[in-house]
């Protein structure tokens, strides 16, 4: 039963990524990219129960975090180029 | 595990895994980033949900439980944060919803481009 959730998933992952490569704006590709992190952190709780192995559990933790702290890095550098600086003084402000 | 627990417990992960697949088709299929967000957010919430939910009658009360706990609390509450990061970083970069007499509020500058691509 295992093995069909995660052929799912990786279809689901697929799917994803035909997003990420066709993607019009680079939004959208950060946007499938957080996605596809996500499922990946869906996959590798699965795994481990399908391996019998629940220590996975915390490297699907570690790769959540990672994933949140990447999208938030990208899009910031991509609206603003530039990590460092925190505000921008207009209308918008900061992410 | 009682047959009734079971058969419960893969009827969560097999809907989690639908409502991945729909929203992986909405993310391929909507027309616009902000819908495309929308479609995003099927995944983040229901799928994830459904399938951690069908893990946690899996493994009962040990510490299996408490990790997927965390990891279903940190995704419920980074995946929205990111998504509107995201949102804020998209408007600014002159990407807007593609709807006709909108209520966003429009970036000042001049030669918008409205729902298409700009990178």
């Amino acid at each position: 039963m295992y093995e069909i959730l995660i052929i799912g998933i990786l279809l689901t992952m697929g799917l994803v990524l035909i997003r990420a490569v066709i993607g019009p704006s680079v939004f959208d590709r950060i946007l499938a990219v957080n996605v596809f992190g996500t499922l990946t952190v869906i996959l590798i709780c699965v795994h481990g129960f399908f391996t019998g192995r629940p220590d996975f559990l915390d490297l699907a933790l570690v790769y959540a975090l990672i994933s949140f702290i990447g999208t938030i890095a990208v899009s910031k550098y991509v609206a603003f180029s530039d990590v460092k600086n925190p505000i921008r003084h207009d209308f918008f402000g900061d992410i | 595990m009682p047959v009734i627990l079971e058969f419960l417990s893969w009827l969560l992960m097999f809907s989690g895994l639908v409502f991945c697949f729909i929203g992986a088709l909405g993310l391929l299929k909507l027309p616009d980033l902000f819908s495309r967000m929308h479609a995003a957010g099927i995944i983040d919430t229901l799928g994830v949900g459904l399938i951690i939910s069908g893990l946690f009658i899996q493994t009962g009360f040990t510490l299996v439980f408490a990790k997927l706990l965390m990891v279903l609390v940190f995704i419920f509450f980074a995946s929205p944060t990111a998504t509107h990061a995201l949102a804020r970083a998209a408007i600014n970069g002159r990407v807007l919803p593609n709807v006709k007499n909108s209520d966003v509020p429009v970036p000042v500058d001049n030669n918008l481009i409205s729902g298409e691509t700009q990178n």
